[in-house]
């Protein structure tokens, strides 16, 4: 574990940089140590990492490297309940674009691919990026398929991707560059909503063509 | 209930606070006032908790129309509005405020006293422009009601403030500092067209990383990214939570204000400071706050 600044007002903590569940544990442990300590204004975790934002006119980086040692040293507090959320996708077509070129890549028919990627179980590593992106850790390791070449400047709300080893879901229409196969209805984010989004870190998530497909 | 009505909005007019802390590990940062230093002294003079929010408007500022006696104070950029800035004011009822175009930085804000009272959305009154949180940017026509954050007399004026300077914008070490030779710190860039409330996206000579492919991680507020590209973007109120480009330097918190006034074409340098002279900085504004 690496402690150190990222600026003025924030610390970065790293657990190494190998994706996957032992990082992840960590994350996710000083991720709910922390959630609503009163030294901290901002989490943000991510796949090896926790970024801490604090108001430095109060704390100093110190007090709060010390508090991720008295949050990592002392016993874990249970994580939150993980809930299980099903997504229904329909895939191919004009929803999922990419769905051909992931299944030249892997060398499985389209319905191949479907099949496998409906057959995961997936977990929400952390959500991030712009708005409530969840990043997904369970894509089967015959799924991978590398990112576009160039990201695409206009992504649908609701794409359901791949992205190298990781699977996601585009909550708001934005650039992206990860591989499409297709899209939900299902809306992750609703600013009307609080708390806003419908995965949090450590959620399951299971996929399922909808119905008709 | 007493209110403001938005006769013509602006280019982009906001309601804005000090941000919406707690939920960037759902995807959603602080957005809050581009420009911090401004809407507090704003506040302050005006009477109200530092933290009340008020108009913020970008470049082109709108035309407002008071329903109600109170007092004003205008902080930032001078919009042409004719009267003088960081002063409290009284208006009265049926009198219209019009501001134009920027004189000089790309933000000025609209104090009230006792505060825009628009509700809050997840704990702050902050428009979230990209996602939709807190509201959207105003149109002609929106009625503002008056809140009740104040919490004191309105302020002397002071007898001056802090000027925003041009110098060098000063940097402490990113992430990824170790990857980057000194490129950052030899050239001038220009500030973009396109840039806005979630990064401010620069031009000039390119910076050469070693750090290749990174884990996603942590991003924070005035972090300087380099893409594959090597034109930096400046990480905004509005930046994304995490990101996967090298982090050569992260905007000292006491230059924010400066963020907030960049306007497209500008040019910007860096200059790094370390951690402790990026306090001091911080603590000297602070010290102009208190003192209002």
């Amino acid at each position: 574990m690496t402690i150190r600044p990222a600026s003025d007002r924030s610390l970065h903590v790293v657990f190494g940089e190998r994706i996957g569940a032992e990082a992840y544990a960590a994350v996710a442990r000083l991720t709910h140590a922390l959630t609503g300590a009163r030294e901290v204004l901002n989490l943000h975790p991510a796949y090896t990492s926790v970024l801490i934002d604090f108001d430095p006119r109060r704390y100093t980086h110190e007090r709060i490297e010390a508090l991720v040692h008295a949050c990592l040293d002392g016993p874990a507090a249970p994580d939150p309940e993980p809930r299980q959320v099903e997504i229904a996708v329909e895939f191919g077509g004009q929803c999922g674009p990419d769905l051909e070129d992931v299944a030249r890549h892997t060398g499985f028919s389209p319905a191949g691919v479907i099949e496998r990627f409906t057959g995961a179980v997936y977990q929400v590593y952390f959500v991030g990026f712009s708005t409530c992106f969840p990043y997904l850790g369970g894509l089967p390791e015959e799924l991978a398929t590398p990112r576009l070449p160039a990201p695409r400047k206009h992504v649908p709300e609701g794409s359901v991707a791949i992205g190298g080893p990781q699977a996601g879901v585009y909550p708001l229409a934005s650039p992206g560059g990860w591989r499409l196969i297709g899209r939900t209805r299902l809306r992750l984010f609703d600013p009307q909503a609080v708390p806003p989004p419908l995965l949090r870190m450590g959620d399951r998530v299971r996929f399922v063509p909808e119905a008709g497909q | 209930m007493s209110s403001i009505r938005v006769l013509s909005p602006g280019m982009q007019t906001t309601v804005q606070d000090l941000g919406r802390f707690g939920w960037a590990h759902f995807g959603i940062s602080a957005s809050g006032a581009a420009d911090p230093f401004a809407l507090r002294a704003g506040n302050l003079l005006a009477g109200n908790a530092e933290n009340a929010a008020a108009v913020e408007m970008t470049l082109m500022g709108g035309a407002f129309e008071f329903e109600t006696d109170t007092i004003i104070a205008l902080a930032g950029s001078d919009f042409g509005a004719g009267l003088p800035l960081w002063t409290p004011v009284e208006v009265k009822a049926g009198q219209t405020l019009r501001c134009g175009p920027s004189q000089s930085g790309a933000r000025c804000y609209l104090c009230v006293r006792g505060g825009i009272g628009v509700p809050k959305t997840m704990g702050s009154a902050s428009t979230h422009v990209i996602t939709g949180v807190g509201g959207r940017p105003l149109k002609a026509g929106d009625l503002l009601p008056i809140g009740k954050e104040a919490i004191r007399r309105p302020r002397p004026v002071p007898k001056s403030v802090p000027p925003l300077g041009n110098g060098p914008l000063r940097v402490t070490d990113g992430p990824q500092a170790e990857t980057f030779a000194d490129d950052l710190y030899r050239g001038s860039y220009t500030v973009a067209e396109e840039s806005n409330r979630m990064g401010l996206r620069l031009r000039g000579p390119a910076i050469p990383s070693a750090a290749g492919h990174m884990v996603t991680e942590g991003a924070p507020l005035g972090a300087v990214q380099v893409p594959p590209d090597g034109q930096p973007i400046i990480l905004f109120v509005e930046h994304q939570t995490t990101g996967g480009y090298p982090k050569p330097a992260n905007v000292i918190s006491a230059d924010f204000r400066r963020l907030g006034q960049l306007r497209p074409r500008d040019q910007v340098s860096f200059e790094r400071v370390t951690i402790e002279q990026a306090l001091r900085e911080l603590q000297r504004q602070e010290q102009w706050l208190y003192g209002l």
